[in-house]
């Protein structure tokens, strides 16, 4: 009698759980399926921007794209030379890294080892406000605000130049600068300034040769970081920079940066399968091989120089 | 003698000091600058919106009499859009952390998902754009629909909704799962009564974050071809839109000084809803921390 309900309560318990094992077995497969849709999605991106950039390159050579200095795809006689246009997003971008690399460095600085508990509390959110901002809304920003004053100082100015869309890109990624910079100066140990102290160094002393060494590759990285972040900034560019392929290093003329004719050409009536419809795939192919390097370049600097304490 | 030495140490630690106390200036003033621009900004949209901001602004479809324009139609297109792509990147997202986080073996696959999911952040927009494109509009046959669009989006920030929610679960102290299962509880149970439970607060604020981000996105639905020129309301997932973002590009790229006033009206309302987010993140976020000092 105990026996039997023994076996039968056995029974009962290896059916619940094999159930349960079933049911385990199933959920474990649609979690990973999610997880794989995140790698799906970068082999989709790519294999997308390879597979047009192959038809593109069939009617221009991969050697006119990156040699020749016109980039012409509106004309009768097109020119597809990605000079002009890298040039244009470089411009953008150095104007961007000569704002924010000071500043954002200076703010991680001021937060991170200056600020008391309350101005801190203050700062921070601010920060964070500015990083949120939509990139449209700095776009008009930089339209109606950043360039007319520009203009005042600078009277020959057009409407459209590369100075006011860079100015306010920096402005854009300073959060970005600050914030990564503000962590790694962080995670320098309390005891390596200490020291310093301990041997007389003033604060900026020990800060400038203690602390912000001691966090190099942090701020290096940040800097990598927020430039490609930068280079792929699309909104304020389309609005403020101009359509001008332009190759040139004058800030005060009008350009047009990489992402800026993708959604220019996304914009117009370009009818699928033609040239131009194809040379957008080609730019979004360079933009993603210069921003994927980039960020994988700032991932071994954290990794392999990241003082371990 | 002994007091030239203390003289000259003197004069060297005052000078010194003034160094330092100039360089603390400067570091202050690189960390105004960026607050002082955002004041320029909100004051700036604030006076240009002035008097354009109307009753009928919310009410009124686009009109090509800036008099007459609203954004009634891009309200309710970034409603829609905002609800299809937390209801895709929301389940997917937290689908996956939870794999990464509680299933996955530590190994090189785990590193290469996780790197990529880092390096997919960094990604710039437009190229989301460029993908959705390709892929919903021209390959599924979307077309330059809604869930065109929110896919798109739903791809763009399935990495932010990831690694957040990757970093709640990861919160949940371990002795919890340990005890579950000792307890006999398997995987999925510790994962649906214990660690969700516990870090929903978390990853709810990492949702929202995530949400306002798409909500403010402009490049990747221009690439899709969402329209800035929409008089009527979305009624189903295949319908075209506009959003916020998109109206408010329209009116900033036009030369026109009144439409450059739309579009800081377009702004306002924009920002208020990013405001609104926003609070909510941060009020959840104190709440946890609170909640983690209790425990």
């Amino acid at each position: 009698m105990n026996g039997a309900s023994n076996i039968a309560s056995r029974n009962i318990d290896l059916a619940v759980k094999a159930r349960r094992g079933f049911g385990e077995r199933i959920i474990r497969f649609v979690l990973a399926g999610c997880a794989l849709v995140s790698v799906l999605v970068t082999v989709a991106i790519a294999a997308t921007l390879i597979y047009e950039s192959v038809g593109f390159f069939r009617d221009v050579s991969v050697l006119r794209f990156l040699t020749e200095s016109q980039w012409t795809p509106q004309f009768v006689d097109k020119q597809f030379g990605i000079w002009p246009l890298l040039s244009g997003t470089l411009l953008v971008t150095l104007i961007a890294a000569l704002v924010a690399m000071p500043i954002g460095l200076f703010s991680a600085i001021y937060i991170a080892e200056y600020a008391g508990d309350r101005i801190r509390r203050v700062l921070k959110p601010g920060l964070e406000v500015l990083a949120g901002v939509p990139t449209v809304v700095y776009g008009w920003f930089a339209l109606t605000f950043v360039t007319p004053v520009l203009q005042s100082i600078f009277p020959s100015l057009g409407v459209y130049n590369a100075l006011s869309a860079g100015l306010v890109v920096g402005i854009m990624i300073i959060p970005m600068v600050a914030s990564i910079s503000e962590d790694a100066i962080r995670a320098v140990p309390r005891a390596l300034a200490e020291g310093g102290y301990a041997l007389g160094g003033t604060k900026i002393e020990v800060v400038s040769t203690i602390v912000v060494p001691g966090a190099l590759s942090g701020i290096v990285a940040s800097f990598i970081l927020a430039l490609s972040r930068a280079i792929g900034e699309t909104m304020i560019v389309t609005l403020a920079a101009g359509a001008t392929p332009n190759l040139t290093i004058n800030p005060a003329e009008s350009i047009q940066t990489m992402t800026a004719f993708i959604v220019q050409v996304s914009l117009g009536d370009t009818p699928h399968g033609t040239i131009v419809y194809k040379s957008i795939f080609a730019v979004g192919l360079t933009l993603f091989l210069i921003t994927l390097g980039m960020n994988l370049l700032a991932n071994v600097i954290i990794r392999r120089y990241k003082e371990s304490y | 003698m002994a007091d030239l030495s203390k003289d000259i140490g003197g004069s060297v630690s005052a000078m010194r000091r003034r160094v330092g106390d100039a360089l603390a200036v400067l570091f202050l003033a690189a960390t105004m600058t960026g607050l002082v621009v955002l004041m320029v900004l909100l004051v700036d949209i604030v006076v240009q919106a002035w008097g354009w901001l109307s009753p009928g602004f919310l009410a009124n479809y686009p009109s090509r009499f800036p008099e007459q324009a609203g954004i009634k139609s891009a309200i309710f297109g970034s409603l829609w859009m905002i609800s299809l792509t937390g209801l895709i990147a929301i389940p997917v997202g937290v689908g996956a952390a939870i794999y990464l986080e509680e299933y996955a073996r530590t190994g090189w696959l785990l590193r290469v998902i996780q790197v990529n999911i880092a390096n997919l952040a960094g990604v710039p927009s437009v190229l989301y754009g460029i993908l959705g494109l390709a892929l919903f509009v021209r390959f599924l046959l979307l077309g330059r629909s809604l869930i065109a669009g929110a896919l798109t989006m739903a791809l763009l920030i399935l990495p932010v909704v990831i690694i957040s929610a990757q970093e709640a679960i990861r919160a949940v102290p371990s002795g919890v799962r340990e005890g579950a299962l000792a307890l006999g509880a398997t995987r999925w149970e510790v994962v649906r009564d214990h660690l969700l439970p516990m870090s929903a607060t978390g990853i709810l604020t990492g949702v929202i974050l995530a949400l306002s981000r798409a909500i403010g996105e402009t490049a990747p639905l221009l690439m899709i071809g969402a329209l800035s020129f929409v008089a009527f309301i979305p009624e189903g997932i295949m319908d075209s839109f506009t959003v916020l973002p998109i109206q408010i590009f329209n009116w900033a790229s036009r030369p026109q000084p009144e439409f450059k006033h739309l579009a800081a009206a377009g702004i306002v309302v924009l920002m208020v809803v990013l405001l609104i987010m926003n609070a909510a993140a941060i009020t959840l976020r104190n709440r946890l921390d609170k909640r983690r000092q209790q425990v």
